[in-house]
């Protein structure tokens, strides 16, 4: 564990193994809430949230149960099964706790639920971190800053397109490519 | 056995998050209140945002919080707003039915010209021009901007080139009252009879040199009112629709017949 590795894990996953503009992943609510800065900025926060609590959670499945029973086969569907019913989870508290957040975050929620960025990150973190079936000294803090990480490249991806498609609004597009058409092409 | 151990496995985590995320939702149950579904259930759906709240759900929350009339969902019928009301215990009040109103009547023929006009035939491009051709400056140019943006076909412009208002076609929508350059354009009640239809703040004097009909502020519809509906206001007789009944003294007692009355759903009928 040293800090060089921590800032080669910032830097690919933001900028070159971007999220969305190089690895694809994550591009279902990437078109539908870019359209203002306001609710992509709010998607984006918890993007975030969900990204590294879920490289925390899916470490501990992938490493105490997966690992240990020689199970490693099973990881897509247990991380599947982990990340929707810890979002579940979240959105539960969030209503009860603190319904202004609830409104803030509550219609995104659902959308992470099935956003394969999330999935993503677990399986680029099992992949990346675990050796031979083996945990990579430190792969804990590693796993949980790769969250982080993946969940800021999103944002900047996010910020990046919202940016451009306020500004798009303005222009004049032929009827043809409106909307989405014109979103997808303008992310070229 | 590999089967049996994935098997358990990944039944033993789907038992634990289901029993988790059931006894998750007994302990953070949110109470919701069960009108907010029903008020959902009574409204169109269409989530059109005309009420002002965001969308349907917007709408019925803020119908129980009270931050919006139970009425005001434009698309639903009359009987959806009743039964929204009952649901909540509250009364619809009754709206008057509105229609525009022009506050002037001169006219070519009542008003004097400044100068010639040979523009673009539009109120707004010869207002831009020495605030148009008439002499008065607060009048109706006449070249029909109003017409135009109506998208009822209510008004038309008659011979002295004054938009004249069709009260039946007119459903209040304000459009002439954003288009009109002279803000000449307001929404009265249809029940009202009588209306000042001038608009000039200039003092009696100057009135009178340029329309023969304009408001020359004498007081005398003040001093007539019973009701004390009728104001002077920067030079302006102005009737408060909340307090006038159609009495009418107004009409009898104006000098210069800047007060209508309304024959026939029309407003242009001078004493």
């Amino acid at each position: 564990m040293n800090i060089g590795q921590f800032l080669s894990i910032f830097i690919s996953a933001v900028f070159i193994y971007n999220v969305i503009l190089s690895r694809f992943l994550g591009l279902c609510s990437f078109i539908a809430i870019s359209k203002e800065t306001k609710p992509a900025l709010a998607m984006s926060l918890a993007v975030m949230f969900v990204t590294t609590m879920s490289s925390v959670i899916t470490w501990f499945i992938y490493r105490f149960l997966l690992v240990p029973f020689n199970l490693t086969y099973l990881r897509t569907i247990s991380f599947i099964l982990v990340i929707a019913a810890f979002v579940q989870f979240v959105e539960m508290v969030i209503r009860k706790i603190s319904p202004p957040m609830y409104r803030f975050f509550g219609i995104y929620l659902p959308l992470i639920t099935v956003n394969c960025a999330v999935l993503g990150v677990a399986v680029l973190n099992v992949d990346m971190f675990f050796v031979n079936g083996k945990a990579v000294a430190g792969s804990f803090w590693y796993s949980a800053f790769q969250g982080i990480c993946v969940g800021l490249g999103y944002t900047l991806a996010m910020l990046l397109m919202s940016g451009i498609r306020e500004r798009l609004e303005l222009c004049e597009v032929p009827e043809a490519v409106k909307d989405f058409p014109w979103a997808l092409l303008s992310r070229q | 056995m590999e089967i049996l151990t994935a098997i358990l496995t990944l039944g033993a985590l789907g038992a634990i998050f289901g029993v988790g995320l059931a006894i998750a939702s007994k302990k953070f149950a949110v109470h919701i209140d069960p009108r907010l579904e029903k008020i959902q259930g009574l409204l169109p759906g269409s989530n059109c945002g005309t009420c002002g709240g965001a969308g349907c759900f917007g709408f019925a929350e803020s119908v129980l919080s009270g931050k919006l009339p139970v009425d005001a969902c434009r698309v639903s019928e009359d009987e959806v707003k009743e039964q929204i009301a009952k649901l909540l215990g509250k009364k619809i009040e009754k709206k008057v039915k509105k229609t525009a109103l022009l506050h002037c009547h001169g006219g070519n023929k009542r008003v004097k010209d400044k100068f010639n006009y040979s523009g673009i035939e539009d109120c707004v491009a010869a207002n831009l021009v020495l605030q148009g051709p008439e002499a008065c400056v607060f009048g109706c140019i006449g070249f029909g901007t109003c017409a135009r943006a109506c998208p009822f076909g209510a008004i038309t412009m008659n011979e002295e080139e004054l938009p004249v208002v069709n009260i039946d076609k007119c459903t209040a929508c304000g459009k002439c009252v954003a288009a009109c350059p002279k803000f000449l354009f307001s929404l009265a009640p249809v029940t009202k009879t009588y209306a000042v239809r001038c608009k000039s703040r200039d003092m009696g004097k100057a009135v009178m040199e340029v329309c023969a009909v304009g408001c020359i502020a004498c007081g005398k519809c003040e001093k007539a009112c019973p009701t004390g509906a009728m104001k002077i206001i920067d030079n302006l007789a102005v009737i408060d629709y909340h307090i006038c009944d159609n009495r009418g003294e107004c009409f009898r007692v104006c000098p210069v017949n800047t007060i209508a009355k309304k024959e026939n759903k029309d407003w242009s009928s001078v004493r």
